[in-house]
């Protein structure tokens, strides 16, 4: 009797401890999940380190971004969210935000203001293209090429990928419509105004699918960001589309005979968005983190380590040179004016009602 | 070793089962235990406590099985049949659109409309109506942003009700005085006594009876609103007013059946009421469905209502059908257009492949099995490392190997082209096609098609050959009658595990299989974790299940499941 007496109330006693511990344990730890490799690293450098150092809250990185909408969906589900701040492309966000399982933000209150006093919402402008996102950066799909592989004439236009004739070999290109049906439309004489015009009606579909068919036998189709660039540095593919702060540590960091291609670069924002659901504590962490790390500063900082712009307005004049390699970033900008003559932003209306049945299309054509 | 050809020959030690049979058996009167009861049903009851004992043994590892691994593949299938969001988001409009007859031609009537406002109202509140959005967008193209928008505007449109009642007296912008004329006499008591700072929950709200009666439209907006301040947004209900559905819907009552009985409440806000009953009348009122067509033209396309009615129901066949490239449409299942098929063919060739991966695993297995069972044991073993050592590599390292020697510029090709066995401008295309997968596949599953025929080919006794070589026959002939038939349970085994780990693999196919080259699998997790439409990514898993199980059964009853030894 006496034992039974015992063993409870110790049971219970560690119970209270560790329910006690755990909910000190939330206030002092986070886990933020992102994408892992360099783009992690420029995050950790800019945004974590000083955040733990000011703080002194541990954080937990987390590499599950690619997915991160299914994962959050059943977390969701389970009801037990184990992340507190996400970072992810716009297109997710604003799929997140449908689905109710991130937060509302509202810039202007929980943001930090622009060192002159301007407002969050002034300062992200036009990027903030959903209600749950906080944009961090701006990045570019765009083209790069082996200079050694395409003789005299390096391309200099997008329409480069439809010319087998002049620049022989493979191509690697994204294995989902995306890009690939505007770039194909481009090409095949559409005006870039009327695109989505187009892509809208079942011929402009066949229309593009057509062009794309054209190259069909020469394009080797990607689905993670590091293919195009090993296949660049093996001479595997004489120019492939990918992310452009892949190709510059492709070119700068590894000094691989490739040039940038920037026309038709289709411009793309990563950002934040905090789960829906979190406790108190955590929201107020997550939101605490995030003031500090889309402040001004810290997105100029952010461009010290991977040549992604940032998405304040505010920020663009402090972009400083690369950590490391010492030389200046901005020339490396997707935003910088002498690579943004021609450019595209990612039309997230049109893809959120499009993608699932172009998708299908574009599968069934790939599968032919 | 004996154990094995002892099994069919040997006598089996007797059972209890036997002694059961045995009593069945005899059929001239029962025989009868010590204690005078039937020995047959005395074994059955001592036969019953040993089978619940052996229940109970395993019965924590048979309810681990069941909660996770069971539970939740069965939980996952039943999305694939699964459609309650539809009625659940849109009850009022699903309800009235149930009797709307699309061959008609003519769009739902004005109700439908003002039934789609309130529940497009009250979902956008919930922040439901996008997540709907999304799951109609899978079956019409444009739905998403439809309901998107529709949710931004739609709070504007029953303002012109609020507007009104508010003009008319202020007692109508106050949340306080709804709560006076909404809530039952003892709920207003609980929550005159509650207090908000206390930490204590809020008294939950309570209708009363007689204005539920007089105004019932009013009365359900007005539980649901309080409904959700309290339990969602966890506001006090006295500080937040009203909807505007709620409003809209009190226009709906003072003019409805139940208008003549205003002059007789004599409740809270009474005499506010009976103003209110005999102002409507000139309130200037709201076309629904205009200004649904306002905000998207869209609201007047039939496909859009169609596709509504057609999902309403909780379960659909649609996630089913989609999986087999067809579609729902308002005259039956249809086969989708030629250009959006896709399944049929991925389905085929999962087949094709997993078989030339089985193939060629038997092909190169076989011969390493035997070397493996016919030398030393000590060689043997060593050998046997090797077999194992890719179980101790990680699986994309492997991949991503095959990746490095297949490419065109890769280790094969660079040393073809160096033998001069093809020209320099003609390389091998080895990777990002079939050829690509099954090689790097037939690699991979090589060890599960090894380890069950080096295990059966070790049972075999070696003098068997010996002794049919004593008796004339050639190498060939001893190999193939006597050897190969009993090396075929292992040759089962091993098909049965390459097969089945192969019709689902997943990863290897993604890296080295280009677009010819992928499975079902690939698409099954695109639609899991990309276009994140779980109920087709369930119907694919669910028909990939069932033509998995026809196979086996189909295999069972060819060969024979006891055919089969691991070891």
């Amino acid at each position: 009797m006496k034992l039974t007496k015992t063993i409870l109330a110790s049971t219970a006693l560690t119970a209270v401890a560790s329910m006690a511990s755990a909910e000190a344990h939330m206030a002092n730890e986070m886990t933020i999940v992102s994408w892992g490799g360099a783009y992690s690293n420029s995050q950790q450098q800019a945004y974590h380190n000083p955040y733990m150092e000011m703080t002194g809250v541990e954080i937990i990185n987390d590499e599950s971004s690619a997915e991160a909408v299914a994962k959050l969906r059943a977390m969701n589900e389970a009801g037990n969210v184990t992340w507190d701040v996400v970072d992810v492309v716009a297109s997710d966000a604003i799929r997140l935000c449908d689905e109710g399982l991130a937060m509302e933000i509202d810039p202007d209150e929980m943001l930090a203001d622009a060192p002159d006093g301007t407002s969050a919402e002034d300062d992200f402008g036009d990027l903030l293209v959903s209600d749950c996102f906080i944009p961090q950066i701006v990045y570019s799909t765009t083209f790069g090429y082996r200079t050694d592989m395409v003789g005299d004439t390096p391309p200099t236009s997008v329409c480069a990928v439809f010319d087998t004739e002049t620049y022989p070999g493979k191509r690697a290109l994204e294995k989902r419509p995306i890009n690939n049906m505007e770039w194909a439309l481009l090409c095949d004489g559409v005006a870039k105004e009327d695109v989505y015009d187009v892509l809208e009606t079942e011929e402009g579909q066949q229309q593009a699918l057509d062009k794309l068919d054209t190259i069909k036998d020469d394009v080797i189709w990607w689905s993670a960001g590091a293919d195009t660039p090993q296949l660049l540095a093996d001479g595997e593919i004489v120019m492939g589309s990918t992310y452009n702060g892949r190709l510059f540590s492709l070119i700068e960091e590894q000094d691989q005979p490739v040039g940038m291609l920037w026309d038709a670069q289709v411009f793309d924002l990563d950002g934040w968005i905090i789960p829906a659901g979190l406790s108190d504590e955590r929201k107020a962490r997550a939101l605490d983190y995030i003031k500090f790390a889309t402040d001004t500063q810290r997105l100029a900082d952010q461009a010290k380590y991977i040549s992604y712009g940032p998405a304040r307005k505010s920020s663009a004049p402090l972009v400083g040179k690369h950590a490391e390699l010492g030389i200046e970033m901005a020339p490396h900008m997707p935003t910088d004016p002498e690579n943004a003559k021609n450019t595209f932003l990612y039309n997230y209306e049109f893809w959120a009602d499009y993608r699932d049945d172009i998708d299908a299309k574009f599968q069934a054509w790939l599968a032919q | 070793m004996s154990d094995v050809t002892d099994a069919t020959t040997a006598n089996q030690a007797p059972t209890p089962d036997d002694a059961a049979r045995l009593a069945d058996s005899k059929k001239a009167g029962p025989v009868l235990a010590a204690d005078g009861t039937p020995l047959k049903r005395s074994l059955n009851r001592a036969l019953r406590r040993q089978k619940l004992r052996a229940l109970m043994l395993v019965a924590p590892l048979l309810i681990f099985v069941l909660l996770t691994f069971i539970a939740p593949i069965a939980d996952m299938l039943f999305r694939s049949v699964e459609n309650q969001i539809v009625s659940e988001t849109l009850p009022r409009t699903t309800d009235l659109l149930g009797d709307w007859d699309a061959d008609a031609g003519a769009l739902p009537e004005a109700p439908v409309y003002k039934a789609l406002y309130e529940d497009i109202f009250i979902a956008q509140e919930r922040k439901e109506h996008t997540r709907l959005g999304s799951r109609l967008n899978y079956e019409l193209t444009g739905v998403s942003s439809l309901f998107r928008k529709s949710g931004r505007k739609v709070e504007d449109m029953g303002e012109v009700y609020q507007d009104q009642f508010e003009d008319l007296d202020e007692f109508w912008e106050k949340g306080e005085n709804w709560n006076q004329m909404m809530g039952s006499d003892d709920w207003l008591a609980d929550h005159a006594a509650w207090n908000e700072d206390s930490g204590d929950r809020q008294p939950r709200f309570e209708l009363r009876d007689d204005i539920a009666e007089l105004l019932p439209e009013t009365a359900a907006k007005y539980e649901i609103f309080a409904n959700f301040v309290q339990v969602e947004d966890e506001d006090n209900l006295y500080t937040e007013d009203p909807w505007a559905v709620v409003y809209s819907a009190l226009y709906d009552d003072l003019t409805g059946p139940n208008a003549a009985q205003i002059a007789n409440y004599s409740g809270f806000g009474a005499d506010k009421l009976q103003a209110a009953a005999a102002a409507v009348s000139e309130f200037e009122t709201v076309d629904f469905a205009a200004a649904f067509e306002d905000i998207d033209k869209d609201w007047s396309s039939m496909d859009v209502w169609q596709t509504i009615q057609m999902y309403s129901p909780k379960y659909t066949s649609g996630y089913f059908l989609n999986a087999v490239d067809m579609q729902k449409t308002p005259d039956g299942p249809a086969l989708r257009d030629e250009n959006e098929r896709i399944y049929g063919t991925l389905f085929m060739r999962t087949m094709f492949m997993s078989l030339m991966i089985t193939g060629s695993c038997i092909l190169l297995g076989y011969p390493v099995g035997w070397i493996l069972a016919n030398l030393p044991a000590r060689t043997a073993n060593l050998l046997m490392i090797l077999v194992l050592l890719p179980f101790w590599t990680s699986l994309l390292v492997r991949t991503s190997a095959w990746k490095v020697m297949l490419q065109q510029q890769g280790v094969i090709n660079d040393t073809l082209v160096w033998l001069g066995v093809v020209a320099d401008d003609s390389r091998l295309a080895l990777i990002n096609n079939q050829t690509g997968t099954i090689i790097a596949m037939t690699h991979i599953l090589l060890p599960f098609m090894i380890l069950p025929l080096y295990s059966v080919m070790q049972t075999i006794p070696p003098t068997y050959l010996r002794a049919a070589k004593s008796l004339g026959a050639t190498n060939w002939t001893a190999f193939w009658r006597v050897y190969f038939p009993q090396s075929v349970p292992g040759i089962g085994a091993g098909s049965i595990l390459v097969f089945i780990l192969s019709i689902g693999y997943y990863i290897t196919p993604e890296i080295v299989g280009g677009t010819t080259g992928t499975f079902i699998s690939n698409r099954i997790a695109y639609h899991i974790s990309s276009s994140l439409n779980w109920g087709l990514a369930a119907a694919l898993g669910t028909i990939l299940l069932a033509v998995v199980l026809g196979l086996y059964w189909a295999y069972d009853k060819i060969v024979g499941i006891d055919n089969v030894k691991l070891g």
